[in-house]
């Protein structure tokens, strides 16, 4: 009853408290563009061609690879798990794409596609059934596959490689070809970026995954099929991590059994400079996009601004720890700032 | 994430664990115990060269880094967290160890250095962690690429490798004219106090305390955090006279030595029995962890079976680990339920 007798005050401190909390939620989207833009300028005034149509086009076609492993990455994270796997499953599709199409060379490119993309989705199911059904945590089980995958891949592979000269001409020109200027590869990757948005912010299932990731118990309790959307997550990672081998195959054009290999640490990388929270539920797809974009423009910058190449990793370790330090500052912030919002009402 | 995903697998496993602790003839890591021997014994009857001494002591050579990195890791992950950035930091103090040597720093500053370097790479990690209260896997993954990273800054994509032969022939050699390697007595030591430590004091049973449960560690007056800090210290410090240890072995101070040596160690101490939520293990169940992936390894290479091979049984043992007590612990709990359900339905 006294509480009801001062709504005035109560109302605007809650405006307040949700604008800032917008601002803040926001500024991590915010933070990755600016820093973007900051590599980017500095570059680009050290050497104009930094901006050039070439460049960027080779840019954008390096992200790609890495940007849908972070989209695939971001769905097992948003869930509390991790998937380090990706660079062996990449390496597993990359192999038996080729392999496939050097002797099927009559495959249409959209087969080998699709037979890329199964063979992630089954790694991808193997590592959901371990997790799931076999209670083991996401980061054994998937420390396990990674060395599983990358031991079938040197099985299937030997000490062979797949050259340019093996595979078929068209798939090669998907790698390189580009449509009103703008690489195939880029397209898949922004194709999928969109949907894998639009999934995670607008379908139940996507919803769940985030619920999932915020608590297990609850999302379990208000009846989320806690067992399908983590097999979910899974397939659709390791489907992602598939179809990156299929791209990385036309790309380069040669393929030999260690494609792929430490890829998982720049995935994770991305994942966590965009803002995805490593517990789980917080963050976007197009934030992990933005990291991928990041780092690949920082490696990229090195060479022009004349820093040596062996800065990239130690940046990109420090940018992981920034990452999860701004990430940690924000929840505190927001954390304060529901706490201020929840204290008028006792 | 390994720590917010333990509480709901604990409660499950709890109502019936204490029964099946008792009931078990021998724990994971006994049983491991059981297979190390078992795989040594059948590796040294059908595996050419496996049996002799000199194999023997190179196996010893090739497992000392994994087992020297597994003892803190192993104290680590008890406590619920993980510490990835162990190989690198390896990585850099092989390569700041380069750069003194190149510097004219005699080797016997340097080497105490190297373990100073590794204990503040550690402290910066258990800072992270505890201080500033980040989830360990993120930070020591930051970490790794950055030391990793700092470790190629440092030396770039040279060698030094002109160090004393005196130091680098004690560390592979033997024992007067055995062929007991000179390093497994430090071995033996450094074991045997990190698991006195972890079993024997009240040091260990903080680490236990504050794996299994960190709220009630801390109300029963267990400086949780700065047990933690400590432990990434010693982690740090190990991996500090690891990086000496592998220069010296292979007298070759280079920023990529150890490379993806973490995920090894992380797999030898679950093999070990070690549960990745914290709170249970046990030190000699880890040694047998790394000695049965080394023998395997050091058997598979001799029988000539390919790495390859050894890459897939390294993951499925390392799945089928952590998988096979949790088909057990819910097959006992079914029998249990089944059981109690068999027992009431006559008196109802």
């Amino acid at each position: 009853m006294t509480l009801l007798a001062q709504p005035a005050e109560p109302d605007t401190r809650t405006r307040t408290g949700s604008t800032a909390l917008d601002l803040v939620l926001r500024f991590r989207a915010l933070g990755l563009v600016v820093a973007l833009v900051a590599v980017v300028a500095v570059t680009a005034a050290v050497n104009p061609r930094f901006v050039g149509q070439q460049s960027i086009r080779d840019l954008l076609l390096s992200a790609a690879i890495t940007m849908l492993l972070a989209i695939g990455m971001t769905i097992v994270v948003l869930t509390r798990g991790i998937d380090l796997s990706v660079g062996s499953v990449l390496g597993l599709s990359a192999y038996i794409t080729a392999d496939f199409l050097q002797n099927n060379t009559g495959t249409p490119l959209p087969v080998a596609m699709l037979l890329g993309l199964a063979v992630g989705a089954v790694c991808g199911l193997v590592n959901g059934v371990i997790v799931h059904v076999g209670k083991v945590p996401s980061l054994v089980a998937t420390l396990g596959t990674l060395y599983v995958f990358r031991g079938i891949v040197y099985f299937v592979a030997g000490g062979s490689r797949i050259n340019a000269s093996d595979m078929p001409r068209g798939f090669l020109d998907f790698g390189t070809a580009r449509i009103l200027g703008i690489p195939y590869l880029i397209i898949v990757a922004l194709v999928v970026l969109v949907l894998a948005g639009v999934f995670l912010s607008r379908y139940r299932a996507g919803r769940d995954m985030y619920a999932l990731g915020s608590s297990p118990e609850a999302a379990r309790l208000a009846g989320v099929p806690a067992g399908r959307r983590l097999l979910t997550a899974y397939v659709l990672c390791g489907a992602l991590a598939g179809l990156g081998g299929v791209l990385h195959a036309a790309r380069f054009g040669t393929v030999d059994a260690s494609a792929g290999s430490g890829l998982e640490l720049s995935v994770v990388a991305a994942v966590v400079v965009g803002g995805v929270a490593i517990f789980g539920g917080s963050g976007t797809v197009y934030g992990a996009a933005l990291g991928a974009l990041l780092l690949t423009v920082i490696s990229n910058a090195l060479p022009v601004l004349s820093i040596d190449q062996f800065w990239q990793q130690a940046i990109v370790g420090a940018l992981i720890l920034g990452a999860i330090g701004l990430d940690r500052f924000v929840s505190l912030r927001v954390a304060a700032s529901l706490r201020t919002k929840d204290s008028h009402v006792d | 994430m390994s720590t917010d995903t333990a509480p709901d697998r604990i409660t499950q496993a709890q109502p019936s664990s204490s029964r099946l602790r008792s009931s078990r003839i021998v724990g994971w890591d006994g049983a491991i115990v059981l297979v190390t021997v078992l795989v040594i014994a059948v590796a040294a009857l059908t595996v050419e060269h496996f049996g002799t001494s000199r194999n023997a002591g190179f196996l010893i050579l090739d497992l000392t880094p994994v087992l020297l990195l597994a003892l803190p890791m192993t104290l680590i992950i008890v406590t619920g967290e993980i510490d990835l950035s162990v190989a690198s930091t390896v990585g850099l103090t092989s390569s700041a160890m380069g750069v003194m040597w190149n510097n004219g720093l005699p080797l016997e500053t340097i080497m105490p250095l190297c373990v100073v370097i590794g204990a503040v790479l550690g402290a910066v990690n258990g800072i992270l962690v505890t201080a500033l209260g980040l989830p360990s896997l993120a930070v020591t993954i930051g970490t790794l690429a950055l030391y990793r990273g700092l470790a190629f800054v440092l030396l770039g994509d040279t060698a030094v490798a002109d160090f004393p032969r005196d130091f680098s022939s004690w560390t592979i050699g033997n024992l007067g004219t055995s062929s007991v390697p000179n390093v497994l007595i430090p071995l033996i030591v450094i074991s045997g106090l990190f698991a006195a430590v972890l079993h024997a004091t009240p040091v260990g049973r903080a680490v236990f305390a504050a794996g299994a449960n960190p709220i009630a560690a801390a109300f029963a007056g267990i400086p949780v955090g700065r047990l933690k800090f400590w432990l990434y210290v010693t982690s740090g410090a190990v991996a500090g006279l690891v990086g000496v240890f592998w220069t010296l072995r292979y007298s070759s101070a280079r920023a990529d030595n150890a490379s993806g040596l973490e995920l090894t160690v992380v797999a030898a101490v679950l093999l070990g029995g070690v549960s990745i939520f914290g709170g249970k293990g046990t030190l000699p169940g880890v040694v047998a962890g790394v000695v049965l992936l080394s023998s395997l390894q050091n058997a598979l290479r001799l029988a000539s079976v390919s790495t390859e091979a050894l890459t897939v049984v390294t993951g499925s043992l390392l799945i089928v680990s952590v998988l096979a007590p949790n088909v057990v612990t819910s097959a006992r709990a079914a029998l249990v339920r089944r059981r109690a359900r068999l027992r009431t339905t006559p008196t109802s």
